[in-house]
C-alpha cells in the first residue's frame, strides 16, 4: 500500500506534518502533508454543521483578505473560515486601493504587514505574486489564486470532496475539462490528485491546452468524449467570458456542443462519476443545468461547504506556531 | 592627445591574425604603434592578456561605469531612449554623450519614433553619427515598411539591426512555451515566433540587397536559418548575449524577474544549439544586451516586470567562461566581441595592428570573483548570473591611449 492510498496522514518518522510557514501552493508540499489538511479539515466539516458553529483558536489574531482581483465565494469562505475560529477578520478590495495610485506590490504588502497582521490571505492576477509577497512579510500568507498559476485551497477543498464521496483519492481517473491553459484551479488540482496517486486526464480545445502539460503527470485529450471514458470524476472548469467570443474559442455555443457537460455525454464516464465545478458556473455553456443539479451525482454545492472546512483548517495549522500551540514548532 | 604608453610583457589577442604572442604594445598619440615613445609610461601585463576594447553591440543605456569595469571602450547604442534616437540633433548628442572616455555609437531609430511605419532620417543621422539603424526593441511587424526600410539603408551602407520575434505569436508572452511556463502559470510564446521573424527579414534582405543584423538570435530554427542564408549569399548577420548561451528556461525559478529577457529565456535544447552555433561560427556578435533597470521595474510579479540584463560588466567573465569550456578559442571570442562588432558597423576599433586606435584591454583570465548584484558599479544590478562564481576580471581598459579611471568595487 503507497502512502497514497492511505485514508489519513501517516508522516514518516522525523518529519513535521506541516513544516511550511506559508502556503503558497500545492507544489512543494508531500503526500502527506496534503492528506494531513484534509484530516484536520473534518473537525470543521463536523462543527460547521452543528448549530453553533464557533471555536475561538484564533481569537485576538487579525486575519486580512486582500484581493486584488475580484472574488465573491472565494473571499466569503475566508471570511467565514476566519470567524469561525475567533479571528478579527478584515477585507481588502484592491479595486478601491492605492494599488490603482501607483503604489507597488511590494509597498502595499510592507503596509499590511506593519499593520500587525497574523494572516493573510492573497489573491492577485499576477502569477507569483502571492510568493513575493510572503517573501517580505512576517506572517503566514495563504494563496487564494495567484494568476494562472495556482490556487491551492481549492484544490484540497476538491480533493477532500473527492475522498469524502469516494472513499479514496488514489486510483480515480479524474477528469478535469475546459480552459487548462488559463487555469490555477486546473494547476492546483493536478499537483495535489496526481500527489495522492489520482490518475488524472486534462480534457480541453488545443488552443486551451497549455503546452508539456504531459510533464505534469496527466494524459491531455482534445476529445472530450474520449476523455472522461472511465472517468470517476468529472471536473469541470469555469470558461472565462473574455476568451469565449473568438479569441481562443469561435463561440459559446460552439465550445458548448464539443466541450460542455451534458447528460448524454456522462454516459461515457462511470455510472456513478462524481460531477464537479469550482463556481461559478456558466450554465449551458460548460455544464447543462441538469447535470449540474443531479443531487445524486453532483457534488458543485458540497465543494463550497468543504472550502470552508478546508481554510479553517489551513488557518489553523499556519498559526499554530504563533499562537505557540503545544508540541507544534 | 595623449602621450605615449608601453603596455610591457603581457600575452597580446590579435582577432585579426588569430593569433596570441607574448609582445610588448607601443602606444603614441592614442594610436598603436611600432616603436616606444621617449618617456612612454608603462603598464605591467605579465601573465596577463592584452586585447582590443571590447565593442559592445547594441546597449540600451549609457553606463560609463559599468563600461569601463567591463572592458567596453565603444558601446553602440539602441535607438529605444528618451527621447528616441529618431533625429539628427538627438543622434548627435548621443554620439558626444560619452567621450572623452567609453565612445558611443548611436544606432538610429529606422522609423520616427520607433513606431514602424514612417522611414526616419537616416541619411541626417548618418551624417550626425549614426553607425546603423534599428527597428529598438520589437521588430517592425509590416513587412512593407520592412523592406523600405532595407532597402534606403542599403543604399547609405548601413547596417539595419532588428528584433526577431512575430508579435502576433509573442504578444505580451513573457516566456517561451514549455514546462517550465506551464508550471509557473505565465503567459508563453512558441519558439518559433523567431524564426517565422527570421525567415522573413532574410527574404526582404535577399530582395533588396540590405544588409539584416539580428541583435539576439536564441533557438535552433532561428540559427538554421541563418546558417541557410549565409550560404546563399545574402546580408545577414547575428548576435548574442551571455545569458543564452548559459541559462534556459528552468533557470526562472521561482519568479526570478532578473531573468526575465527578451526574448525570453528558452528550452535547454535551444541553449545547446546556441553553443554549437557559436561553435561552427553562425553567430558574427556577442553583445551584452546592457539594460539595467533597478528595483521599481523588477521587483514586481513577473509578468509585471520590465525584461533586461544588465550586462556589461559581466561580458568578458561570462565570455571567458565559454572559451574554458571549448566551444571557442580566445583570438575568436574577440573576433566576437570587438572586431567583428567593428566591421559590421565600421568604426575604428577590433585591431591591434600599428595606426589602430589604441583601444585596449588588460585582464587577467585566471582572476575569480563572485558576481554580486549588489556590488555593481552599473546603474543597476539586475543580472541573472548574481552569486555565480566567475573568472576574468579586466584590469585596465585603455581608450586612445589613456587609461580610464576605474571605479571602486
Amino acid at each position: 500500500m503507497s502512502i497514497a492510498d492511505i485514508k489519513t496522514a501517516v508522516v514518516p518518522e522525523g518529519a513535521h506534518p506541516f513544516p511550511h510557514g506559508h502556503l503558497t501552493g500545492i507544489d512543494g508540499l508531500q503526500p502527506w502533508e496534503i492528506t494531513f489538511l484534509l484530516d484536520e479539515a473534518e473537525q470543521w466539516v463536523d462543527l460547521n454543521r452543528q448549530s453553533s458553529k464557533h471555536d475561538d483558536r484564533l481569537a485576538g489574531l487579525t486575519l486580512i483578505n486582500a484581493f486584488f482581483e475580484n472574488s465573491t465565494r472565494t473571499l466569503l469562505s475566508f471570511e467565514i473560515a476566519g470567524k469561525r475560529l475567533g479571528a478579527d477578520v478584515v477585507n481588502m478590495h484592491a479595486g478601491q486601493s492605492s494599488m490603482k495610485k501607483g503604489e507597488t506590490l511590494i509597498d502595499t504588502a510592507a503596509t499590511i504587514n506593519a499593520m500587525r497582521a497574523d494572516m493573510i490571505v492573497i489573491r492577485h492576477p499576477s502569477s507569483g505574486a502571492v510568493a513575493l509577497i510572503a517573501d517580505k512579510v512576517d506572517c503566514p500568507v495563504l494563496n487564494a489564486g495567484d494568476g494562472w498559476h495556482e490556487h491551492p485551497t481549492q484544490a484540497l477543498l476538491d480533493a477532500l470532496t473527492i475522498r469524502r464521496r469516494r472513499g479514496h483519492i488514489a486510483k480515480q481517473r479524474v477528469a478535469i475539462c475546459g480552459d487548462i491553459l488559463h487555469s490555477r484551479v486546473a494547476r492546483s488540482n493536478i499537483l495535489c490528485l496526481t500527489a495522492l496517486g489520482a490518475e488524472v486526464r486534462v480534457i480541453a480545445p488545443p488552443t486551451l491546452m497549455p503546452r508539456a502539460i504531459e510533464r505534469l503527470g496527466v494524459t491531455a485529450y482534445t476529445d472530450f468524449d474520449e476523455g472522461i471514458r472511465g472517468a470517476d470524476v468529472v471536473m469541470m472548469l469555469r470558461l472565462q467570458n473574455e476568451r469565449m467570443n473568438g479569441g481562443f474559442i469561435p463561440s459559446a455555443r460552439e465550445f458548448h456542443a464539443l466541450y460542455g457537460l451534458t447528460r448524454e455525454r456522462l454516459e461515457n464516464a462511470e455510472a456513478d462519476a462524481l460531477i464537479m465545478h469550482p463556481g461559478p458556473m456558466n450554465r449551458g455553456i460548460e455544464i447543462a443545468s441538469d447535470v449540474a443539479d443531479d443531487i445524486d451525482r453532483s457534488a458543485i454545492t458540497e465543494q463550497v461547504e468543504m472550502g470552508v472546512a478546508v481554510r479553517m483548517a489551513c488557518l489553523d495549522v499556519l498559526t499554530r506556531e504563533r499562537r505557540g500551540t503545544k508540541g507544534w514548532k | 592627445m595623449t602621450g605615449s604608453l608601453t603596455i610591457k610583457d603581457g600575452k597580446l589577442v590579435d582577432p585579426v591574425a588569430g593569433t596570441i604572442k607574448q609582445r610588448d604594445i607601443h602606444v603614441r598619440d592614442g594610436l598603436i604603434d611600432d616603436n616606444p615613445g621617449r618617456g612612454a609610461s608603462r603598464i605591467d601585463a605579465k601573465n596577463r592578456y592584452v586585447a582590443p576594447g571590447i565593442i559592445d553591440m547594441g546597449c540600451f543605456a549609457i553606463d560609463i561605469p559599468a563600461f569601463v569595469a567591463g572592458g567596453i571602450t565603444r558601446a553602440a547604442l539602441m535607438p529605444d531612449q528618451h527621447p528616441v534616437l529618431d533625429e539628427a540633433a538627438i543622434v548627435e548628442r548621443a554620439a558626444n554623450a560619452g567621450k572623452p572616455q567609453v565612445w558611443i555609437h548611436p544606432i538610429a531609430a529606422a522609423t520616427r519614433g520607433l513606431q514602424g511605419t514612417e522611414l526616419a532620417e537616416m541619411g541626417l543621422m548618418q551624417r550626425s553619427g549614426a553607425v546603423a539603424v534599428s527597428t529598438g526593441r520589437k521588430r517592425i511587424a509590416d513587412s512593407g515598411v520592412m523592406h523600405k526600410v532595407l532597402s534606403y539603408a542599403a543604399a547609405l551602407d548601413l547596417i539595419v539591426i532588428t528584433h526577431a520575434e512575430d508579435e502576433g505569436l509573442s504578444g505580451h508572452a513573457t516566456a517561451t512555451d514549455g514546462e517550465t511556463a506551464t508550471r509557473l502559470g505565465l503567459s508563453s510564446a512558441p519558439a518559433m515566433s523567431e524564426a517565422i521573424s527570421i525567415a522573413r527579414d532574410v527574404m526582404l534582405a535577399a530582395d533588396t540587397g540590405g544588409h539584416v543584423h539580428f541583435r539576439e538570435v536564441t533557438t535552433a530554427r532561428g540559427f538554421e536559418m541563418i546558417r541557410e542564408a549565409k550560404k546563399t549569399g545574402v546580408k545577414v548577420s547575428c548576435g548574442i548575449s551571455p545569458a543564452y548561451l548559459l541559462l534556459s528556461d528552468v533557470d526562472i525559478g521561482a519568479y526570478r524577474t532578473f531573468a526575465k529577457l527578451s526574448p525570453p529565456l528558452r528550452s535547454p535544447e535551444d541553449r545547446k544549439a546556441a553553443l554549437s552555433a557559436l561553435a561552427d561560427g553562425t553567430i558574427d556578435v556577442i553583445c551584452s544586451g546592457h539594460d539595467p533597470q533597478g528595483p521599481e521595474a523588477k521587483r514586481l510579479p513577473f509578468s509585471d516586470a520590465e525584461p533586461g540584463v544588465s550586462g556589461a560588466e559581466t561580458l568578458l567573465a561570462l565570455s571567458l567562461n565559454l572559451v574554458r569550456e571549448g566551444h571557442l578559442d580566445l583570438a575568436s571570442l574577440f573576433t566576437l566581441l570587438s572586431a567583428n562588432p567593428a566591421k559590421l558597423l565600421n568604426i575604428p576599433g577590433g585591431s591591434v595592428n600599428v595606426g589602430a586606435p589604441a583601444d585596449l584591454i588588460v585582464f587577467d583570465a585566471g582572476s575569480p570573483w563572485k558576481i554580486d548584484s549588489a556590488a555593481m558599479v552599473s546603474g543597476a544590478g539586475n543580472t541573472p548570473f548574481d552569486g555565480i562564481p566567475v573568472q576574468g576580471k579586466v584590469v585596465e581598459t585603455i581608450k586612445g591611449g589613456r587609461s580610464l579611471d576605474r571605479p571602486p568595487v
